[in-house]
């Protein structure tokens, strides 16, 4: 059963890898910063899977000091580091 | 089989971020990459059955010093860096140099002896040390000279930031954000109770103070963008208390045990265990303060403390 | 006992294909209002069930209430993330996508 652990993980890291490598393609801010809110939420089940496959005690430890940063970070970004759009005007957004 | 795969994809996961975090001219994209390669990197950690350096990577490595880039990068007038041209013979030299050092670090690293050099004499040490955490035995205990000076760098980098600017004073109005004001609310009292919780157990798992130092830092700065900035004149004298008082204990307690066991920061081996705690508690709120003060841009002196405007020259305080 | 493990594989199943749905979804949905929808919520959601498969399987009671005290931190952090992002794109002007727009 303990084995199924570590595909997983694979699976989601696999998932964020490919979602990072095609947002982050956009020139769209707000955008930028989904890409860090969603490597945070991957990287909390990312981190707690592993540490139910290798058997690394107090990786719960790291995956809430994981989603209360996150929660920090998002913050910071929308008070005090959400840069202007470089075109200056409303991002328009097209459908992929 | 698995494990490999994971463990590759992973490393090009990081390598990749790193190369466009640098190669970026749009500097908000590369800072984004670089916080999700904080991220990767905690994971890594994790990886390497290393959860406390995990814990200080994912809380100060990605988050915090995300943060302050990013704070960095708001202030500077455009968001994009200069493209230089290289000519390609350029390129292509530093490319080989880079992958020749490459090539001998990674012979160096694969030639280590395996570990276990004072593996042995480190855990068999531990029931004199105070704590149960080899970690935490070695920070504080084996090593805590090396500790103590690091702690005196932090309060150097305060300085040394603090005497280039004044400090923000920005921050979102609480009245007109309800919603950023409970997340407050909430997410604050969690922080500080995860810090004293990592601090606590810090003696016999993953924690201390550092890790519990970077949450409480993440609440400061949390406080700081709910405008906290704005009143902070008030409390200076109690900042700079704080700021000093990890260093201050530290370095008391290490020239205290000069006189009563001969070593300096060599604890009694009958209270050593209270010793740690106290240097971890002020060390605790010493990191605190200094992970939020950088955040915090500069000093607070400053400020014209009735408008909350940033001009150095109104130093008129109430 | 095999019936808690095939729960909690059942659960991460489950888990995983709503993080792949979310995270799919963030790169075909046509603006950021959309987009924050699949972050804050498909994610959330995903990750609530992983916890939950893990917490079956937990060592603790205080275990289980460390990946409880997870959940909850992550559900306020992205439920007021989304809003706070939200609200300060409309505010600079970005318009939601509608279908005459392609």
């Amino acid at each position: 059963m303990s084995a199924v652990f570590l595909p997983a993980a694979f699976v989601l890291l696999l998932a964020l890898v490919i979602g990072l490598a095609l947002v982050m393609r956009a020139p769209a801010r707000g955008d930028s910063l989904l890409v860090a809110l969603l490597a945070a939420t991957t990287g909390v089940a990312i981190i707690l899977l592993l540490g139910e496959a290798l058997g690394v005690r107090h990786a719960i430890d790291a995956a809430l000091v994981f989603g209360l940063l996150a929660a920090v970070l998002g913050v910071a970004f929308v008070v005090r580091g959400w840069p202007p759009d470089e075109r200056g005007h409303a991002e328009e957004e097209r459908c992929r | 089989m698995s494990a490999a795969l994971f463990d590759a994809l992973l490393v090009l996961t990081i390598v990749a971020l790193a190369w466009r975090a640098l190669a970026d001219p749009d500097l908000f994209r590369a800072v984004i990459r670089f916080i999700a390669m904080g991220l990767m990197m905690a994971v890594a950690w994790i990886r390497l059955q290393a959860p406390d350096v995990a814990l200080a990577e994912a809380a100060v490595g990605s988050a915090l010093t995300g943060a302050l880039v990013l704070s960095g990068l708001a202030r500077m007038k455009g968001s994009r860096a200069a493209r230089r041209d290289c000519s390609g013979a350029a390129t292509f030299a530093l490319g080989l140099l880079a992958l020749v050092l490459l090539a001998v670090v990674g012979a160096a690293a694969l030639s280590l002896p395996a570990p276990g050099g004072l593996t042995a004499e480190a855990l068999g040490a531990l029931p004199r040390s105070g704590v149960t955490n080899p970690v935490t035995a070695a920070l504080l205990n084996y090593r805590g000279y090396d500790t103590l000076l690091e702690v005196a760098v932090l309060l150097l980098a305060v300085i040394a930031v603090w005497s280039l600017d004044v400090a923000w004073t920005g921050g979102a109005d609480l009245e007109r954000s309800p919603m950023l004001a409970m997340l407050l609310r909430l997410v604050l009292p969690i922080l500080v109770v995860a810090a004293g919780y990592l601090l606590w157990i810090g003696a016999f798992a993953p924690g201390g103070a550092f890790q519990g130092g970077a949450l409480l830092a993440g609440g400061g700065v949390l406080a700081l963008l709910g405008g906290l900035g704005k009143r902070l004149a008030r409390h200076e004298r109690a900042l700079r208390a704080g700021l000093a008082a990890g260093l201050l204990v530290f370095a008391g307690v290490a020239g205290g045990t000069l006189g009563v066991t001969g070593e300096l920061v060599g604890y009694p081996e009958a209270s050593a265990k209270w010793w740690i705690l106290l240097i971890e508690s002020a060390a605790l709120v010493s990191i605190g303060l200094t992970l939020a003060s950088l955040y915090l841009g500069g000093r607070p002196g400053g400020l014209d403390a009735a408008t909350g405007s940033g001009n150095p020259e109104s130093t008129a305080h109430d | 006992m095999p019936v808690i493990e095939a729960i909690s594989l059942a659960l991460l199943a489950a888990g995983l294909a709503f993080f792949i749905a979310g995270t799919a979804a963030l790169v075909r949905f046509p603006d950021l209002y959309c987009r924050l929808h699949a972050v804050t919520k498909a994610d959330n959601v995903g990750l609530g069930l992983t916890l939950f498969a893990l917490a079956l399987r937990a060592d603790s009671a205080l275990d289980v209430v460390k990946l409880g005290l997870i959940w909850v931190t992550v559900l306020i952090a992205s439920a007021s993330v989304c809003y706070l992002i939200a609200n300060e794109a409309h505010r600079r002007g970005v318009r939601p996508w509608t279908r005459t727009r392609t």
